[in-house]
């Protein structure tokens, strides 16, 4: 047993760290600083400065145009950029369909679709769920009806994340209803542009919009646009749920969300005393720490094991479980340390509208994020789904 | 000991809940969280007599106990509304009827004419009502200057009660709000606030602020549990509706067990919400007040985060919507621990008196 980085890694974070005080303008980091989401211009900013360094594609092999990085090698880079308040890398491309067409893709597929995801061409993003299917996911109803050489798309799908930016989306549709659920569901690649989709926003507690409605009216979708084989669609989507789960502990953004829970914590002036000097709040900042550092040291064991070959199971599921409810501690301690000025409604979509901000600046986004972020234990397979996993999987039950 | 409501406190509570589940639907609603109120709803609840049972016979009302405070704003939470009766009904006029109504506003207060707001902790103060605002003598006027931050109910008041220190001497006064600079923002969950400045403002002195302040805002806390209440009691409505309705896996949500033992739960710590607002209520006006001030606003703090995050849980994605009705009710539940002290602070305080 070694807690220590080789000097191999060591290595790879100073060569990361250096890459990031070169390469990572101040201008990108202020929505990390604020606690806003990044708006589609910094995003597309940030991939475009990752891209030509070629380490965009975290996680893919380097024969795909990727860094071909070990799980702890992708970890480190994920600290360090969270730990600077980089925009995240959008994870629909890159991390979720780029790894389901390297694996069940045509070769026309791939050397179509991945250079149009490095480059920045195309914006993917995610048609799962719908209305009636959420955690029971397979009972999708969004049908797909080959018609010649095209299928014939129509249905709904919700919780679009950033859908508004995206031109393309990859979606499960119901392609069979024969059989168990499951084995009636194909992967489909759709143009967002085509007659008959239409994208309606979401509007969320914190007043932002960065989820929508997707509607499909007789969309016509090349039959090539299918992803392996018709009604297999199921076991592609598994496969993609491994990689979205990469960093699904989310210790880095527990560890920015710390470090700035404590700078408020000296700030705020609670009677004649730092807020930080309080003992009742500093007991529960220090439980929160204790746990977090406990789950990055989980995570670590999760992740060298990932690295060494063995693929991360249903230990995901407990990463996922444990990195959301520190994290949602975390935004609720955040909003108590704001005390009063959790009041002013400041949403993310009045940013720009110059009417200024109420409160000091590390106020202004504590609620919304808050709010925002119940969505961790709800996304990606809610807590209580991820729990059966755990009991069905770990404890045999 | 009875816990029964009295028939008049029925009466009251029929036609309140009543009035009130006939005046908000969803488009009222968000009609009155953009203006921060609605001005036909406050003339009926002038009309129905709810703020007059805010106050004594000797202040104009016929009520005024802790009950009276209890029973109208479970009612007001119950419905999502966003009236500021709690500022103009309960916190300012609170002040001006403990020091005799020197300004002789309190019948205009009760019929329903005019809007009121306490301007009372300033920038970097939190809770614990630290004043830096300074009133000075002119002739036989008094001139305010200073800063006060998140003033609920500034922008629609007509007057402003404002604390200010003359020396080591902490008073009360009344300012035209015209006078004011106000920079008006919505407040999450409903209703307006302010950052107001003074500079030099013209006011009229009401009195020392003694314990005035705390007992207006020992009232205020009850009239803010109480909504709190009332908001958990919605949300535990909605949830149980979505548990019994919403399937996956072909069936009910509300069938799988683990969901059942978290309602129940939930139900469990409603209920003790419930008696923490009772155990105020009835020593609003006690020599206990202060210890069960913060005993009742530590517990529904705590209380109001299970249930927004369990409501939101259990609804899954929709319940993080502004469409759908929880949204408004958990913002403004949430919102319930920012005023008159969170939960930390009063266990905090809740620690220094039991010793005492």
């Amino acid at each position: 047993m070694n807690l220590d980085y080789s000097d191999d890694q060591k290595a790879f974070r100073a060569e990361v760290q250096a890459f990031l005080d070169a390469e990572l303008p101040e201008r990108l980091t202020d929505a990390g600083r604020k606690g806003r989401a990044p708006n589609k211009a910094e995003y597309e900013e940030w991939h475009a400065i990752l891209n030509r360094r070629g380490w965009l594609a975290v996680n893919w092999p380097v024969a795909f145009g990727g860094t071909g990085w070990d799980a702890v090698q992708r970890h480190i880079f994920e600290e360090e950029t969270t730990a600077r308040g980089a925009p995240r890398i959008v994870p629909f491309g890159l991390h979720m369909l780029g790894p389901v067409l390297q694996k069940f893709g045509s070769e026309e597929q791939q050397n179509h679709w991945l250079p149009r995801i490095l480059s920045g061409e195309d914006w993917w993003c995610q048609g799962y769920s719908e209305p009636g299917a959420g955690s029971d996911l397979a009972s999708l109803k969004c049908e797909a009806v080959r018609d010649g050489d095209h299928f014939l798309v129509n249905g709904q799908k919700t919780w679009t994340t950033l859908g508004q930016h995206a031109n393309m989306i990859f979606c499960l549709v119901r392609t069979s209803k024969e059989g168990k659920p499951q084995e009636g569901i194909s992967f489909l690649l759709i143009d967002m542009n085509s007659p008959g989709v239409e994208v309606r926003p979401i509007v969320l507690l914190d007043g932002s919009a960065e989820v929508n409605e997707v509607w499909f009216t007789d969309v016509k979708v090349p039959a090539s646009n299918i992803v392996g084989e018709v009604n297999k669609g199921w076991t592609y989507a598994k496969y993609l749920l491994t990689h979205e789960r990469t960093n699904i502990a989310g210790v880095g953004f527990a560890n920015a969300g710390l470090a700035n829970l404590k700078r408020i914590a000296r700030a705020e002036v609670d009677g004649d005393r730092p807020l930080n000097d309080n003992p009742h709040f500093a007991a529960r900042v220090a439980r929160v720490e204790i746990d977090l550092m406990a789950m990055a040291t989980t995570n670590l064991r999760v992740v060298s094991a990932a690295a060494s070959g063995q693929a991360p199971g249903p230990e995901s599921s407990m990463l996922k479980v444990k990195g959301t409810i520190i994290r949602q501690e975390i935004n609720a301690l955040t909003r108590t340390a704001i005390g009063p000025w959790a009041l002013p409604f400041q949403s993310e979509t009045l940013e720009g509208s110059n009417e200024g901000e109420i409160g000091p600046d590390y106020a202004q986004r504590a609620t919304g994020q808050y709010l925002n972020n119940r969505k961790l234990s709800i996304y990606g397979g809610s807590n209580e789904v991820q729990r059966s996993i755990i009991a069905k999987s770990l404890l045999e039950l | 000991m009875n816990f029964d409501l009295s028939s008049e406190a029925q009466m009251l509570q029929d036609s309140l809940r009543r009035f009130l589940s006939d005046s908000y639907d969803a488009d009222s609603r968000a009609r009155a969280i953009e203006a921060g109120y609605s001005p036909d709803i406050w003339a009926g609840l002038a009309d129905l007599g709810v703020i007059g049972a805010l106050f004594t016979e000797d202040q104009g009302g016929f009520g005024g106990t802790g009950f009276d405070i209890a029973l109208i704003f479970e009612e007001l939470g119950r419905a999502g509304a966003v009236d500021p009766l709690l500022d103009t009904g309960v916190l300012a006029s609170g002040i001006l009827a403990d020091l005799d109504d020197p300004a002789g506003l309190l019948d205009e207060v009760i019929a329903g004419s005019v809007q009121l707001a306490f301007a009372h902790g300033e920038p970097g103060g939190r809770y614990g009502g630290r004043v830096q605002t300074v009133a000075t003598q002119v002739g036989d006027d008094w001139h305010l200057a200073g800063r006060k931050a998140v003033v609920v109910n500034a922008p629609l008041a007509d007057h402003l009660v404002v604390s200010a220190r003359n020396g080591d001497e902490i008073s009360l006064y009344l300012a035209e709000k015209g006078l004011a600079g106000i920079r008006p923002y919505p407040v999450t969950g409903g209703g307006m606030a302010a950052e107001v400045t003074l500079e030099n403002v013209p006011a009229t002195y009401l009195g020392p602020a003694g314990d005035v302040i705390a007992r207006a805002e020992a009232r205020a806390t009850l009239a803010l549990c109480a909504e709190a209440l009332g908001l958990m009691e919605h949300i535990r409505t909605l949830t149980i509706d979505y548990l019994k309705t919403r399937k996956q896996f072909g069936r009910p949500i509300g069938s799988f067990q683990v969901l059942q033992h978290r309602m129940a739960d939930v139900l469990i710590e409603i209920e003790q919400a419930r008696s923490a607002v009772v155990n105020l209520a009835g020593n609003l006006d006690g020599p206990d007040r202060d210890r069960h001030v913060s005993a009742t606003k530590n517990l529904v703090g705590e209380v109001a985060r299970l249930v927004v995050e369990e409501s939101i849980q259990m609804h899954g994605g929709i319940g993080m919507t502004t469409e759908y009705e929880l949204g408004h009710f958990a913002k403004r539940l949430t919102m319930v621990d920012h005023r008159f002290g969170d939960a930390l602070y009063h266990l905090e305080r809740f620690i220094a008196l039991s010793a005492a």
